[in-house]
């Protein structure tokens, strides 16, 4: 076991690099597979089908990427998209007209969850897996108490346009899916917040919210915030789902293991502080290559799970080996008292 | 299960925490049976007993073992997974044949402890997220018996279905070997070297390794031991069906074990708690199941009901504890000696403080 003997400013960027380079390499090599497989995936529409079915899980990656990032976790996601996505079918029933007010409302309600996971968790200091659990239980019972166990209504054409149609007439590519612009801008906007004050108060909180309190970051409010933005994200996710595959009783069953896999294996270290946002967005775009390579490959769809859990854990496994030399269960949370200083001849 | 008495100072020392388990678990019985009876019926019937006490034993088994890994700052996400397996292991090995039933068991222990084994080498060796390993070694478990099997295989001689539907009184026995692998566990953790290394580890594992103990082992350990205990959860499942059934996994098991340790009052990060509280923990929500059931709650609302009552106990359980830690720091580095340690029953709670060593 190799032992940290100092930490600088520059092992921990590189490690940052390690991470998203591990990511890159993994998702550059399925590709390659794809491609040697299925020269034609590279030809515009295909690419641009797997950029549509992939667009819901980066939108909520980003969103559990701000969560994780802050050194908690949101396990509500699936059970919020797939809330919303009933929600939506039971209001709009149908009706062009009401789409949009609709989609005002489910924003609304994604806000209100988001703000009850967060204050819970920061408020009333409940261990966030325990909160988010919580939450999804509700979620999940009341969604179906609602409906009476099966959804009901359906969607409008004005609704699902956002997930399954895009701009026609791009040259090479063909069609533009506004799937794709939605995940590229909340991406773009992902990476601008996270380099503003709040993105680096909600780094510092991450890392380690003692000393960030002290600095003068409002750790509850910036967590909170990150809450209830990995909330709004699983509503945009609902609308994309929604419109791309419509409503089941199963819409977003396990998709916050999924997010969490994709955050995780682009290099976000749970436990917050590290990590950034192209690279969980490029941990989403592995996690969804892989599905597709498993169904290019015509592999029975139930081992796809066995593969996903081993690459997960060597993908993780890799990157730890590489990039954070630290162990992994040192604890983030508590500030380095000064008195810990003379410990360091030991280490080494 | 009553708690000792014992000094007054150590049981104000301990108000906020396993106590506190035990006077919710107290308030739930009450306030469940004070609605039953309400609605005209009662709770505490022949068949609501026996319904409360099976419900306990299938999930105070996993958390058991889950108590263990999460004191030492870990997690196991696979228990449900590995008791789906260890169905399919026992039934299939067993093969309706009473004379292998010894052979089922051991089998079933064996393979659960391996991949107990191979958590602890990923978590500790590869420095893999514990959340990631287990979730991953999860979805391996599930992709294997959702390719290998379609749908019930094996059989459990009727010899061993006894362990899984015979009773004593109102007590089943499934229960009553559940509460004895509780009360080792206490002991475990309160008597063996083993034990306090597990709370150091998960106390702060930097520390406990500059204290000269080996930071890997505990935490190998209770990754063994966790998924062995999700073995027996397997082998009461596999005993009460007669038959090996992979769709044991869609239960969400580890997350109602998971609830149940913290309810119980274990610290989430590790290093605080014990069995003692997870047992409490353990009988809240199987009773909060018995309510339900008997008031015959619509399913949908039971978990709007469960989903609310996690989060409001440990809100209330977390503002007791921080209101304490802020007090009194865990390892001070100097002051008063450590108060001599109480003497501690078998089943009295265990103290989950690393400053008393």
């Amino acid at each position: 076991m190799t032992r940290p003997t100092r930490l600088s400013p520059g092992a921990l960027s590189s490690a940052l690099r390690g991470g998203t380079g591990t990511v890159a390499v993994l998702l550059t090599l399925i590709f390659l597979v794809i491609a040697v497989q299925n020269p034609s995936f590279f030809e515009g529409p295909p690419l641009m089908a797997f950029a549509k079915k992939a667009a819901p899980l980066v939108v909520l990656a980003l969103g559990q990427y701000l969560v994780i990032v802050s050194g908690e976790f949101d396990l509500s996601v699936g059970s919020l998209v797939g809330a919303q996505v009933v929600i939506a079918a039971r209001l709009i029933d149908g009706d062009e007209a009401s789409t949009l007010p609709v989609i005002g409302l489910m924003l609304l309600f994604g806000l209100v969850v988001g703000l009850v996971n967060g204050l819970i968790t920061t408020v009333l200091r409940v261990p966030s897996i325990i909160t988010t659990l919580g939450t999804m239980l509700i979620l999940f019972g009341a969604v179906r108490y609602w409906t009476g166990g099966a959804p009901t209504g359906a969607l409008s054409e004005g609704f699902r346009v956002f997930g399954r149609h895009g701009l026609d007439g791009v040259p090479v590519i063909g069609q533009l899916p506004w799937a794709l612009v939605i995940a590229a801008v909340l991406t773009v906007g992902a990476v601008l917040l996270m380099r503003s004050p709040y993105g680096r108060s909600l780094m510092a909180t991450g890392d380690n919210d003692t000393a960030a309190a002290f600095s003068g970051v409002r750790v509850r409010r910036v967590r909170t915030l990150a809450f209830v933005g990995s909330s709004l994200a699983a509503t945009v996710a609902a609308i994309l789902i929604g419109g791309f595959a419509g409503v089941t009783a199963q819409v977003g069953q396990g998709l916050e293991f999924t997010a969490i896999t994709a955050v995780v294996l682009g290099g976000v270290v749970l436990g917050g502080g590290r990590g950034s946002v192209i690279a969980a967005v490029l941990g989403a775009l592995t996690v969804e290559a892989l599905f597709t390579l498993f169904n290019q490959l015509y592999l029975p769809s139930t081992i796809q799970p066995a593969a996903q859990g081993l690459i997960i854990i060597a993908a993780v496994a890799y990157a730890s080996r590489r990039g954070d030399r630290r162990p992994p269960r040192h604890a983030r949370r508590r500030p380095v008292h000064p008195n810990d200083r003379p410990l360091d001849p030991s280490r080494r | 299960m009553t708690p000792s008495p014992s000094p007054l100072r150590d049981l104000l020392d301990r108000a906020g925490t396993t106590g506190a388990v035990y006077a919710a678990l107290a308030g739930v019985l009450v306030i469940g049976s004070l609605f039953v009876a309400f609605q005209g019926s009662h709770l505490f019937t022949a068949a609501n007993t026996v319904d409360l006490f099976t419900r306990g034993s299938l999930l105070g088994f996993l958390a058991i073992g889950q108590t263990l890994v999460i004191l030492c700052r870990s997690l196991d996400l696979s228990v449900g997974y590995v008791a789906a397996l260890s169905t399919m292991v026992s039934a299939i090995v067993m093969a309706g044949d009473p004379s292998r039933i010894v052979l089922g068991i051991g089998a079933t222990l064996g393979l659960a402890a391996l991949i107990g084994l191979v958590n602890g080498l990923v978590v500790t060796r590869l420095r893999v997220n514990p959340f990631i390993t287990t979730l991953g070694t999860g979805l391996l478990i599930k992709g294997y018996l959702d390719t290998r099997f379609q749908g019930p295989a094996g059989s459990i001689p009727a010899e061993f279905q006894t362990f899984g539907l015979s009773r004593i009184g109102v007590l089943p026995v499934s229960t009553l070997v559940m509460l004895a692998l509780a009360v080792l566990a206490i002991l475990f953790l309160r008597r063996t070297r083993m034990g306090f290394h597990m709370y150091a580890v998960g106390g702060d594992s930097e520390v406990a390794r500059l204290s000269g103990i080996r930071p890997e082992i505990p935490v190998i350990t209770a990754h063994v031991l966790c998924s062995m205990t999700a073995g027996i959860a397997g082998l009461l499942l596999a005993s009460r069906f007669g038959t090996g059934n992979t769709l044991v996994y869609n239960n969400g098991y580890e997350l109602e074990a998971i609830a149940a340790v913290v309810l119980g009052g274990t610290y989430l990060l590790g290093g605080r708690g014990g069995v003692a509280g997870t047992m409490a923990g353990v009988f809240i929500l199987a009773t909060l199941d018995t309510v339900f059931n008997t008031l015959s709650v619509d399913p949908f609302v039971k978990d709007v009901l469960r989903g609310a009552i996690v989060i409001a106990a440990v809100a209330v359980y977390a503002r007791g504890r921080h209101g304490r830690t802020s007090v009194r720091p865990r390892f001070t580095s100097g002051g008063a000696p450590p108060a001599p340690p109480p003497p501690p029953p078998p089943t009295a709670t265990p103290s989950a403080r690393g400053g008393d060593r």
